[in-house]
């Protein structure tokens, strides 16, 4: 394994009129690497994913994914190089079976999509990778399901299949406990664990407890400025990053 | 600046509420159809026993604007995207004919083809500039471009101007009128009614219509899995102007006249009325609801001059009081859920 | 060659004058509720109605007309309560379904109080004359007076907009409507407003050509898609966007129908330049419709993302 980053961003900002949102952001990711970031309500977090994503366009500094500079490319151009996001909020299909939720994203990169009488339903080869992705996060069971009937874990764990079943080789995961029970939470930690085998991830995350638990590396961003990256046992001990975040929420 | 800035989907978001699912979506939507046809394909028999030809005319008639509504719930019910000016699609294809027969160009096939192509000309052109905007502007957009076709046709002096033009006589089919028998043309619409109602079937729950569903449910997820909605969408919506081009074809040969009043805002409303009424995306609920409109429409203009106030005091009310069109109600009073 | 390009100007003026009229308060309503109303055009046409009956009542136009405004104010807010408040949380779908509910009522509903045929209203006598302009050019008052009385009416708009706390809200609701009501501010008492406001101006409209137009069942549907065709250009919810696209849209259709077959004579035979300026004369605006949103998809004066 090469120890060249797979993802690195560099000089990252966005602003919204005077509001700068995010603030020279850089940092590299390497290859099988968890990478968390983590930061008070409103640094900019979830602006981040959308940058990296593509589904907002940065107004200054240049995202390079596996070698490539994808900062001009926009959110479909990235999903088809491998780079796939979660949503904070849960968005997935409601009105389609949960397999057809992965069977689509299997569709997005198999073949062309302008085919208009086979039914696409019953297309082994995108239905048998969609199972593989529900297999890999235990929704295999509920995959003929309503999407919309599943419960807020099951949902969660959907969010991920689809970005699994999309083929990418980098997960961004906007906050993938968010509203998860303590449950549902150590279930979730756990299949994390598992993803970080197989794949690269940026993860955002409230959960303290679950960053330091998964995360190789961690970054603090306050006010859209990255204030320290390091492992998670730097980070913590990190006096800056103390007074700023971790503070907080010892205090809270 | 916004910060989805490439989440440009025509789409309103709202209009998957409509949607019925459950029954009308699945095999029940192929019986209801089937049961549909088979009563249609009986009617003329009917109409023989009555000794009331008119009863296969109006047949036709409705027959016709069901094959434009269901081709509008392509667009409405499965792309989310209101369309104001569906109307323009008939007239154009009405228009074909028109002006081919007037220069001596009489076959059907000929002139299937030529509105085929200068609709969906029209849908990809004024499609592309639509599907650009979204929200209140889609809507205003395809009404305004509806409008420029129509004002096209009230300059071509001409082939009638304002006041359209009369046919010289039914198309032919190589050579021969066959659809100078009104039986003949009843069929034929039926069969391209049927036609075009299994072919959608089958491009809805294709790759195809599977992202064009995912769209209307949730762009910004589709993008988020690698579709751009624009391609699917457009595509969606020349495939619908190409459809009720033919059914204007079919509505010049069964008037035997054609007039910019097949292509005025009104009707783009009443074909939307029309899919709504009968429950969007689901096809069949396209095509009861334009027989429902059209026998209503019919029905109250037997008590009044001024049914049209009847028909907008029943619209109001069935926007503000229930949701989900006729078969929305149906499927409340029977304790169907919506999904 | 002049004169008639000047005469010509002057209507393609007033002609957008009275577009920007009926579009200001629906660019409003569009951009403050996210309201798609077609049911606006049937107030021009309710305004001209209530000027005809009311001048014939009262035998006096400026009465009529003094009359007309406050009965469609009422009138929109009246609709406004009884349908329009009701559509607000609404999708787009819905709103187009019962407005176009109320065209149809409204439009039979006139016929059935007033009648089918036209009716018509006397012009002043007062306003009836016609001033010189240059040379043997004449222009006749009454349309001064509709391009003055609309101006000063833009005038008033633009001061109510820019330099009132009511202004400010307007200005604030057209770009984030959710944040005005998270404000605290009673945004159902500014909703009422707004459409009151902008009935009493497309009634105004309507009263202003009743004059010069006949006043019929359906006037007010194919001024509601230049108005839709003005708002769009303008961007929805600017009412200065309303106003240059209002007058733009005016010029370019008055002048395109007589100047369009002029220069087309210059390019091709006489029959044929006839013919095609016929053909596309009408259909300028929509391609300068199509041509402004293929290079500023959101309008020339964007006050919300159409595309987002």
């Amino acid at each position: 394994m090469s120890d060249a980053p797979i993802l690195s961003v560099a000089g990252l900002r966005k602003a919204y009129g005077a509001l700068t949102v995010t603030d020279d952001v850089s940092f590299d990711v390497r290859p099988g690497e968890l990478h968390a970031i983590i930061g008070p309500n409103g640094a900019g977090k979830t602006t981040l994913i959308h940058q990296l994503s593509g589904s907002l366009r940065s107004d200054a500094g240049r995202v390079s994914f596996a070698g490539e500079d994808i900062t001009r490319l926009d959110m479909v151009e990235r999903v088809r190089r491998g780079v796939a996001r979660s949503f904070q909020i849960t968005s997935v299909l409601e009105g389609f079976s949960v397999l057809e939720n992965a069977a689509l994203a299997v569709q997005a990169r198999s073949g062309s999509s302008f085919r208009f009488f086979a039914p696409a339903a019953r297309e082994a080869q995108l239905n048998a990778l969609a199972m593989d992705a529900l297999a890999r996060v235990q929704l295999d069971d509920r995959a003929q399901r309503r999407a919309g009937s599943l419960s807020h874990g099951e949902k969660r764990k959907l969010e991920i299949a689809i970005a699994l079943a999309s083929g990418a080789r980098l997960l961004l995961l906007d906050e993938p406990l968010a509203g998860a029970g303590k449950e549902e939470t150590a279930v979730l930690v756990e299949l994390m664990q598992d993803l970080k085998q197989t794949h690269t991830i940026v993860l955002i995350e409230h959960d303290m407890e679950a960053v330091f638990a998964l995360a190789d590396q961690v970054s603090v961003l306050v006010y859209g400025r990255m204030i320290a990256t390091g492992t998670a046992a730097s980070v913590r001990s990190d006096p800056d990053v103390r007074a700023a975040y971790l503070g907080e929420e010892e205090a809270a | 600046m916004s910060a989805a800035s490439q989440v440009s989907p025509a789409a309103t978001p709202g209009v998957a509420e409509h949607r019925q699912g459950g029954m009308l979506a699945g095999r029940g939507a192929a019986m209801a159809a089937a049961v549909i046809f088979l009563l249609l394909a009986l009617l003329p028999l009917a109409a023989t026993a009555l000794n009331d030809p008119f009863l296969m005319v109006t047949a036709t008639r409705i027959m016709i604007f069901a094959l434009a509504a269901l081709s509008l719930d392509l667009v409405l019910g499965y792309g989310a995207m209101v369309s104001f000016g569906h109307a323009a699609f008939i007239g154009i294809g009405a228009y074909a004919v028109a002006i081919l027969s007037a220069n001596g160009v009489g076959d059907i096939l000929v002139q299937a083809i030529a509105a085929v192509a200068a609709s969906a000309l029209f849908a990809l052109v004024t499609g592309a500039i639509s599907l650009r905007t979204r929200g209140v502007y889609f809507i205003m957009i395809t009404l305004a471009f509806g409008q420029m076709a129509y004002f096209f046709m009230v300059s071509l002096s001409a082939y009638g101007g304002d006041d359209g033009i009369t046919l010289p006589a039914r198309s032919t089919l190589f050579g021969a009128p066959l659809l100078d028998d009104d039986m003949a043309l009843f069929y034929a619409v039926l069969a391209v009614l049927i036609l075009a109602f299994a072919g959608l079937r089958a491009v809805v729950a294709s790759r195809f219509g599977r992202v064009l569903r995912g769209t209307r449910d949730n762009a910004q997820r589709m993008q988020a899995i690698g579709f751009s909605p624009f391609r699917y969408q457009l595509t969606a919506y020349v495939m619908a102007g190409a459809i009720a081009g033919i059914a204007g074809v079919f509505l010049a040969n069964q008037a035997e006249f054609v007039s910019p009043a097949y292509m005025t805002w009104q009707r783009s409303g009443e074909l939307i009325v029309m899919v709504v009424l009968g429950g969007m995306g689901t096809l069949v609920g396209a095509i009861a609801g334009a027989i429902a409109f059209l026998l209503v429409e019919d029905w109250l203009a037997i008590f009044s001059e001024h049914w049209k106030l009847g028909l907008g005091i029943l619209l109001v009310l069935l926007v503000l009081f229930t949701r989900g069109g006729i078969v929305g109600g149906v499927e409340r009073l029977t304790g169907r859920s919506q999904p | 060659m002049f004169n008639l390009f000047l005469l010509q100007a002057l209507n393609g003026i007033q002609f957008g004058i009275l577009l920007f009229l009926v579009a200001a308060g629906l660019t409003l309503i569009f951009g403050i509720m996210d309201l798609i109303n077609l049911g606006h055009g049937v107030l021009y046409m309710v305004g001209a109605y209530f000027v005809a009956t009311l001048t014939a009542w009262t035998g006096d136009f400026f009465l009529g007309l003094a009359l007309a405004l406050p009965a469609t104010l009422a009138f929109g807010i009246l609709l406004e309560r009884l349908i329009f408040s009701r559509l607000y949380e609404r999708d787009h779908l819905d709103q187009v379904l019962a407005t176009f509910g109320l065209i149809l009522i409204l439009n039979e509903g006139v016929k059935m109080i007033w009648g089918a045929a036209p009716m018509s209203v006397p012009i002043p006598d007062l306003l009836s004359g016609s001033i010189p302009l240059i040379g043997f050019m004449r222009y006749p008052v009454f349309r001064i007076v509709i391009i003055a009385a609309g101006l000063l009416t833009a005038l008033g708009l633009y001061l109510l907009v820019s330099h009132t706390r009511i202004g400010m809200l307007l200005r604030a609701g057209a770009t984030d409507a959710p944040m005005v009501s998270a404000l605290g501010v009673d945004i159902k008492r500014l909703f009422m407003l707004v459409f009151g406001l902008g009935a009493m101006l497309a009634g105004f409209a309507g009263a202003m050509v009743a004059p010069i137009l006949s006043v019929e069942p359906s006037m007010g549907d194919s001024v509601l898609i230049l108005t839709f065709v003005v708002i769009v250009i303008g961007g929805v919810g600017s009412v200065r966007g309303a106003f240059v696209a209002a007058l733009l849209v005016g010029l370019v259709d008055t002048l395109g129908r007589t100047f369009g077959p002029i220069l087309l004579r210059s390019m091709m035979e006489p029959s044929a330049a006839a013919q095609t300026g016929q053909t596309l004369a009408p259909m300028l605006i929509y391609i300068l419709m199509a041509a402004v949103l293929f290079f500023r998809p959101s309008g020339l004066f964007p006050s919300r993302g159409a595309v987002a």
